[in-house]
């Protein structure tokens, strides 16, 4: 009876908005792209492997970063594009090792495909590195049990849902999302949070995420 | 006019209740918008909204209109389309009167604003009155590809400003100051965009003579080259070979724009008096243009170059499918193949439009994919969040900005 267990502090629920800034960078082949994700700040990596899942909402599954995007449907580089698009992102920990597999996928596959090398951007279709400022701010929602946890997901804004779950883990580097800490420290149910931990988030669209989570935790209530 | 409650039930409390959370933050700041007039243009057009809706926030916002005469403003609409990339005879006389001009307005005008937000070109020389303000300059133009002269000149003052605003990334220009993106966006509750009745549409529709039981193919823009009307009636032509529909050229023309007559007049030639084309004249009536997207089956964005190409917004949010050029701010609101399909060539239009019209349901999702991307990304809800998040940022360098809890 988790559900009913009060916190020995509450959940502040935040909620982040984010705002796009441009660097006047861009790329025209996938030699210039590699050489610019190398020097880019971590805020334009960030920003290019999440944009996708915050503007677009109705996708799913998976959607692809948009450097797997660009890759494949402006180079017209099917493969080197799959392989940018499976990068699985929830097994990295921190911006900097999830750059790292971004450029060894590029620098392996021009090693052994030279004719990447020959492909350009027609003038306009560039890739444009944007980075993204996060502004982060407290809600009024706090939650003080398992039951109130599920009751403000359901209410709160998807940009919340996306701060405690995606940035809290990758771009504060705490390694896991606000709920799971939260409820192992707080509440003192571990095997909640490690099922909250396990959850892939990236296949899902922010509303379906929004749901998954609600039904764990209302179905950890129910038992 | 709307209030901020109005767009509740199309964005949700929580999106609003955003609005006021970060609106909070900015309290005790006074933002002053500075632009060229007071009605007509886009931009007017937006601050007639957004100014309102700040204060309905409790951000203090003023709006000023800089002063100029016709010479003046000969001069910026040559240096407007300058920058746009066409080939403009200006002068050393030309800079003096824009010169000239931006003189009297800095003695006349009162920059008492924290910030002051400067829209286009015209008013660009106000910067030269900057104390320990903070100022950004908004360019809502094309600059992909500008006249180099005119650019230079206007860049001088451009490295003056804290921040600079542009529409979609390929406007970006290698500056020292902070480029930020601000998409335009569409409200969801004006005239060109409201839900609308049934019977309204129908009207519409009868009005013109067209009918509903065959498949409806619109573009709705004004009668420019730019907008390709004349390639749209050829991919409606490659289209009716094998589908029998209908073709609707719908947009303003200005009759003292010697080249819009000129374009209407060679799109009635090529209509050649096809009873399934219908070529309507519609300046400033903005529901009638929405009762037409309404009622289309595919909605068509044929231009050969665009600003930002809000009309592509427009039909999406009506969950409409969308074929569109590839020029401007079009791929920032059509996803190939997510959320309308995007094209590069007359055949390629007419190869699109019959994917949509032989497949209802694809279109039909790829339409209600794209609605989801504009409520998600291009209302006017977004905009205003993403320009106080900008008032925030010029106070704080920093890529992530935390506030605490009061």
């Amino acid at each position: 009876m988790s559900g009913m267990i009060n916190a020995k502090e509450p959940f502040r629920f935040y909620t982040r908005l984010h705002l796009s800034e441009l660097t006047g960078l861009k790329a025209s082949t996938a030699r210039e792209l590699l050489e610019t994700i190398k020097t880019v700040s971590g805020s334009c990596i960030y920003h290019h492997t999440h944009r996708f899942l915050q503007q677009h909402q109705y996708l799913s599954p998976e959607p692809p970063n948009d450097f797997a995007y660009w890759v494949s449907n402006i180079l017209g580089e099917a493969e080197l594009g799959e392989k940018l698009a499976s990068i699985d992102i929830i097994q990295f920990s921190t911006i900097r090792s999830l750059r790292e597999k971004i450029i060894d996928t590029i620098e392996a596959h021009l090693q052994s495909n030279h004719s990447t090398e020959r492909k350009f951007a027609s003038p306009g279709a560039e890739f444009h590195f944007i980075k993204s400022t996060s502004f982060i701010f407290p809600t009024n929602h706090t939650a003080h049990n398992l039951e109130e946890l599920a009751d403000v997901l359901k209410k709160i804004s998807i940009d919340s849902i996306y701060f405690h779950i995606f940035e809290a883990r990758l771009r504060l580097e705490k390694g896991n999302n606000d709920l799971s800490c939260w409820i192992e420290k707080d509440i003192g149910n571990k095997e909640l949070a490690d099922e909250i931990s396990r959850l892939d988030p990236y296949p899902y669209t922010l509303e379906d995420l929004r749901k998954m989570l609600v039904n764990i935790i209302e179905e950890s209530l129910h038992n | 006019m709307a209030g901020l409650n109005d767009y509740i039930p199309i964005v949700g409390q929580s999106v609003i209740d955003d609005l006021r959370l970060v609106a909070d933050k900015l309290k005790g700041k006074v933002v002053q918008h500075i632009n060229s007039t007071a009605v007509g243009g886009g931009v007017a057009e937006i601050l007639n909204r957004m100014v309102p809706l700040l204060t309905e926030l409790g951000v203090d916002t003023k709006w000023d209109v800089i002063r100029g005469g016709g010479e003046f403003f000969s001069v910026t609409k040559k240096f407007h389309n300058a920058l746009h990339g066409k080939r403009e005879d200006i002068t050393q006389h030309d800079f003096d009167i824009f010169m000239e001009t931006s003189q009297k307005n800095v003695e006349h005008i009162n920059t008492h604003g924290d910030i002051i937000f400067v829209h286009d070109p015209q008013p660009i020389a106000l910067i030269n009155k900057k104390s320990d303000n903070k100022w950004i300059w908004r360019c809502h133009i094309d600059v992909s590809n500008p006249d180099r002269t005119v650019w230079r000149f206007l860049k001088d003052f451009v490295d003056k400003y804290d921040a600079v605003v542009f529409s979609t990334p390929g406007f970006s220009q290698n500056l020292a100051v902070r480029q930020f993106l601000v998409a335009p966006s569409i409200d969801p509750l004006s005239d060109k965009n409201k839900e609308l009745s049934r019977e309204t549409i129908d009207a519409v529709l009868h009005k013109y003579g067209i009918v509903e039981r065959k498949p409806i193919i619109t573009q709705i823009s004004r009668f420019d080259y730019l907008k390709d009307p004349v390639g749209v009636i050829k991919a409606y032509r490659l289209v009716k070979r094998h589908i029998d529909c209908q073709l609707i050229l719908a947009g303003g023309t200005a009759a003292d724009d010697p080249e819009a007559v000129k374009v209407f007049k060679e799109v009635m030639e090529n209509a050649q008096n096809d009873p399934d084309i219908h070529i309507l004249l519609l300046p400033q009536n903005d529901i009638e243009v929405n009762a037409l997207q309404r009622a289309s089956t595919v909605i068509i964005q044929k231009s050969i170059r665009e600003g930002f190409g809000l009309t592509v917004a427009e039909a999406l949010w009506k969950a409409k499918p969308v074929v569109a050029s590839a020029v401007g701010g079009i791929p920032l609101q059509v996803t190939h193949k997510f959320s309308g399909l995007l094209c590069y060539s007359i055949e390629g239009a007419a190869f699109a439009i019959k994917q949509f019209l032989n497949s209802p349901d694809y279109a039909r999702k790829l339409g209600q994919n794209g609605r989801a991307h504009i409520q998600s990304n291009f209302l006017l809800t977004r905009h205003l969040r993403d320009y106080m998040l900008m008032f925030l940022a010029l106070y704080h360098p920093e890529h992530v900005v935390f506030f605490g809890e009061n």
